[in-house]
């Protein structure tokens, strides 16, 4: 009786839970007369797309959206390949002061972005960057590396060191260890990283939001956001605008889940 | 077989060669220098100056932060914040709690589905939560009026509009909390909870005695993140409330981007980000010093 009642209550959670994807998703396809006559709660009288094709043409959302792409992945690759090159020197090599080196990285990890965020506007201002994409690359590399190398470290510590010592044995030099053979090994956790530095970069909002003020450079998010409230956003509008920026996160989340479960439940990040 | 003699050779040869590993953290380096390390010290120069952004910043020493305190503004910020914790931190870990203990018992496919389910938010850049919820209460085309079939103005009802993003936020945070601590729970020997159920614990008692002081590790790691992303909160704000009505959803991040932004007290500004940052730092020490003593 109790487990009846204990997986009712779990699953009208779920509902609670996925229920604004569902009624965004119906109301993204419902034509402004059928949503004027029957509200935010019937079914749609059709598929009627035009409300979505109206708002992407509007805010050119396909430019946002590789503008995203481009960003995130940028941002992803080379802050792994930084955090790669910190944790061999760290976690490996463990060069000396290296308790202090990880707790700056720690500390540059855990300051809020407001605390940066003028100077940086300041300073991308002066060296021509503002409104760029690369400034947003450079800026988030930093950052995500900062996680990537506290976690990496802790990581590439444990690496055995039997397979070092074969390949210096062998004559290997240092960087075709890494190369060769550290990062082979440790690919698993690094796929880990690569994804995670995607969509946490992919959700930022407050930097692009100062950085990236004219249409060609907009990420989807800030787009998104700085749309509210904008006269053209009746419901129709705001529900598609709601639906495409939930589109990409939920087939970020099918395609890496079983990657995501596992990351979080390795590092406990985030 | 490896001779001993030859593993402390080949150990001497690796420890030899350690000196030239540091040689790998230079592009870091730089980088860190000019992003992060530099720009912080920007901008707490900053705050001890009188400046709009244009022009030479004029040196007023503590003036700014003689002026923080004084600011009810900047006070009323942070109680907002306190509330965001516990919409974010407290009620998130203690309802995962729950959650994850009784997922975890139901094994098989079902716990897997709903435990996605409960995650789903979490994927969503939390601009994008913003621009959902924000149409789901519009006082006159929302869901959530139609479906309660009231006529509230719930984010613009300022005795209304704090609890409304703090139920968003729960929303919101509620899946991470319960992926991590299915995963931790994972770790607890199920003889415990075998016995204990022979012996005729409630399960409430099992709960209380053996699963929590199981995965304290997790809960450490929950409320430490997800207290440091609610002291954070930006996007939300921005995109539900921007501050407002009046000052009811004010928030420190959002107070220093005003004053960034849209007042040019750029000096005002970066008093209110470092006292931010170090309140961040103040919290993360504390946190891991509680923990240190606890393990």
């Amino acid at each position: 009786m109790t487990r009846h009642a204990v997986r009712i209550a779990l699953a009208v959670l779920a509902i609670v839970m996925v229920f604004p994807f569902v009624i965004v998703a119906l109301n993204a396809v419902k034509s402004p007369q059928d949503y004027g006559a029957h509200g935010p709660l019937s079914l749609p009288e059709g598929l009627y797309l035009q409300g979505i094709v109206d708002f992407w043409n509007r805010v050119d959302f396909g430019e946002k959206l590789w503008n995203s792409f481009v960003i995130s992945g940028s941002v992803a690759v080379l802050a792994v390949v930084l955090s790669v090159l910190n944790a061999y020197a760290l976690g490996i090599g463990r060069v000396r002061g290296r308790v202090w080196i990880l707790a700056l990285f720690l500390l540059a990890n855990t300051l809020p972005q407001e605390a940066l965020a003028y100077p940086l506007y300041y300073l991308a201002k002066a060296a021509g960057l503002y409104d760029t994409r690369l400034a947003m690359i450079i800026v988030f590399t930093a950052i995500q590396a900062a996680f990537g190398t506290y976690l990496l470290s802790a990581v590439l510590g444990q690496f055995p060191r039997e397979i070092l010592e074969a390949a210096s044995m062998d004559g290997a030099g240092r960087l075709r260890t890494l190369a060769t053979i550290v990062v082979p090994v440790s690919r698993p956790t690094l796929s880990v990283l690569l994804i995670f530095f995607f969509i946490w970069t992919w959700n930022e909002f407050f930097l692009p939001l100062i950085f990236l003020i004219s249409n060609d450079t907009q990420t989807a998010p800030v787009a998104l956001g700085v749309l509210q409230g904008e006269k053209f956003m009746d419901a129709t509008a705001s529900s598609a605008s709601a639906l495409l920026g939930l589109l990409p996160a939920v087939v970020f989340f099918l395609l890496f889940q079983r990657t995501l479960t596992r990351g979080i439940t390795v590092g406990a990040i985030k | 077989m490896r001779s001993p003699s030859r593993t402390k050779t080949t150990s001497r040869t690796l420890a030899s060669n350690a000196r030239g590993y540091w040689l790998y953290l230079v592009p870091s380096s730089i980088l860190f220098l000019g992003v992060i390390a530099v720009p912080f010290l920007m901008n707490l120069g900053a705050s001890f100056t009188r400046w709009s952004g244009v022009g030479t910043p004029r040196w007023i020493g503590l003036e700014n932060y003689a002026r923080l305190l004084r600011d009810e503004r900047f006070w009323a910020s942070f109680q907002h914040n306190a509330g965001l914790i516990v919409a974010m931190a407290v009620v998130p870990a203690a309802i995962g709690l729950v959650l994850a203990a009784t997922l975890f018992h139901l094994k098989g496919r079902t716990a897997v589905v709903l435990r996605a389910l409960y995650y789903l938010p979490q994927v969503l850049p939390v601009a994008v939560a913003g621009v959902v919820w924000g149409w789901m209460l519009h006082p006159s085309y929302g869901a959530v009026n139609q479906i309660l079939g009231l006529d509230v103005d719930w984010l613009g009802d300022p005795d209304l509009a704090l609890a409304t993003v703090m139920a968003v936020m729960v929303w919101f945070q509620l899946g991470y909390p319960v992926v991590v601590f299915m995963a931790g729970l994972q770790r607890v020997d199920p003889a415990l909870h075998e016995a204990a159920q022979i012996d005729g614990a409630s399960w409430w008692r099992r709960f209380w005695h053996i699963t929590v002081p199981q995965i304290r590790p997790e809960i450490f790691v929950v409320l430490l993140t997800c207290t440091i992303a609610a002291l954070k909160v930006f996007g939300p704000i921005f995109v539900l409330t921007r501050g407002g009505p009046g000052d009811a959803t004010m928030v420190p991040s959002y107070f220093s981007y005003l004053n960034f932004f849209q007042k040019s007290n750029v000096g005002y500004g970066s008093a209110i980000a470092t006292v931010l940052a170090l309140v961040i730092v103040a919290v993360t020490f504390l946190f891991l010093r509680v923990q240190e003593r606890a393990t």
